[in-house]
């Protein structure tokens, strides 16, 4: 199954983590999310792959760092080396465009666009992913994982996940 | 991609590593109390938001303890399970028992206020590695305060019954506050390298956002300023039995790798 050294491009490894999912999103991938931020092909081969975590206590990273690892040895690399990163902080606009409209149809309504630096007591607008209305009433700030937030619409009256904007 | 690191002087180093071993254990005994209330929450949304806070709380404490180990090489899981009450260095604000519900919000508004001021001054520090984590962190914590502050509106403008727990709340926990903005021994070093940020500063910006929100928005009163704070090394009687609790799985199965 090994794919021979020479394959090992820096395309083939960007490809092949377009198809390692975010373990508790599988509709998006970790270079959908945003969370691979480089990838570096040693002289001897070693690879090593930056990828900056979503959220500090995230339990799944330890996962998506295996399986990043994983999906790079599965292209014959030698030796792999993941690295996590902090800067620049991972943001929520880093999601790609296809990716939201993935998530809005999964129905988790994408993020809006981030907004630094203030301290707010006020949470940001949010659109119902089903039917696309603003009234929409937020039943829990904290969702099933760190990055969502529970919503009911009032239109259509479904419940649905909302992606935190960060 | 990994910006300059300040050299630090040997006297730097170790109050630097004193103060984010402060950070963590308030990090970490917070969580551990929040996480109290897993399955006990009054509703399940309640009970799935303060799992998450808890969560992220532990995430920024062991981002504190991976600054530390990148310092005097100290693993993180060893310093949080196997250390003894004399050897926590937190503040005994988090460590009194969870209480009611308006007790356990106040507390952690209480808190994520602070946190949330004082990474977002911490994201200027001149070492660099810990403006990254400030960077990191402030993001995740703006959204524990925002949480928590409706909750504290909710319960003091909620029933008679409500505001009174959350009055009583805040009598309690008061006397206690002072001590989250109580420098490290050695702090004002640092602070005068711009390593660390300046807690009086943190401190004004916190009355000014949580003196009218308890007062004005919650119709809450402010008991009188508490007494003399101790040091960091002062504890009460809660923490030996929390951390019996604790770390009672790690103690038992040091050698474990999953669990």
């Amino acid at each position: 199954m090994t794919a021979p050294q020479s394959q090992l491009t820096p395309q083939a490894i960007w490809a092949a983590l377009d198809g390692v999912p975010d373990p508790e999103i599988p509709v998006v991938s970790v270079t959908d999310m945003g969370m691979v931020r480089d990838v570096q092909i040693g002289e001897s081969g070693a690879v090593t792959v930056t990828f900056t975590p979503t959220f500090s206590g995230c339990p799944a990273l330890h996962v998506i760092r295996d399986s990043i690892g994983q999906a790079v040895r599965e292209l014959g690399a030698s030796a792999v080396e993941v690295r996590s990163t902090l800067t620049p902080p991972w943001t929520t606009d880093w999601i790609k465009d296809d990716a939201r409209e993935r998530l809005r149809q999964y129905g988790i309504a994408p993020p809006a666009p981030a907004e630094d630096g203030l301290i707010q007591l006020q949470a940001d607008a949010t659109r119902c992913p089903r039917c696309g209305s603003f009234d929409v009433r937020m039943t829990g700030s904290f969702g099933p994982t760190l990055c969502k937030r529970l919503y009911v619409c009032e239109a259509c009256k479904e419940p649905f996940e909302g992606f935190k904007s960060m | 991609m990994t910006a300059s690191v300040p050299v630090l002087s040997d006297t730097q180093q170790v109050v630097l590593i004193r103060k984010l071993t402060a950070l963590a254990d308030d990090e970490i005994i917070l969580a551990q109390r929040g996480g109290e209330w897993t399955g006990h929450a009054p509703i399940l949304e309640e009970d799935i938001a303060l799992a998450n806070i808890a969560q992220d709380e532990l995430g920024h404490a062991g981002l504190y303890l991976e600054l530390r180990r990148a310092l005097d090489g100290h693993d993180p899981d060893a310093l949080a399970f196997t250390r003894s009450a004399d050897e926590f260095t937190c503040a005994r604000f988090v460590e009194l028992p969870k209480g009611d519900w308006a007790f356990t919000m106040l507390r952690q508004y209480l808190y994520d206020a602070y946190e949330a001021l004082w990474l977002d001054a911490a994201r200027q520090s001149s070492y660099e590695p810990l403006a990254e984590v400030a960077n990191k962190a402030f993001r995740e914590e703006r959204f524990h305060l925002q949480h928590t502050a409706l909750w504290v509106e909710r319960l003091a403008l909620g029933t008679p019954e409500s505001m009174r727990r959350t009055q009583a709340a805040l009598n309690a926990l008061w006397p206690f506050v002072g001590q989250l903005f109580q420098p490290v021994t050695g702090e004002d070093e640092l602070l005068a390298a711009g390593v660390l940020p300046d807690l009086d500063a943190v401190k004004t910006r916190w009355d000014g956002l949580v003196l009218p929100h308890l007062t004005v928005q919650c119709g809450l009163s402010l008991p009188p300023a508490g007494a003399e704070q101790p040091g960091r090394d002062s504890h009460t009687e809660y923490l030996v039995p929390l951390l019996e609790e604790m770390q009672r799985v790690y103690r038992a199965h040091p050698d474990a790798e999953l669990w």
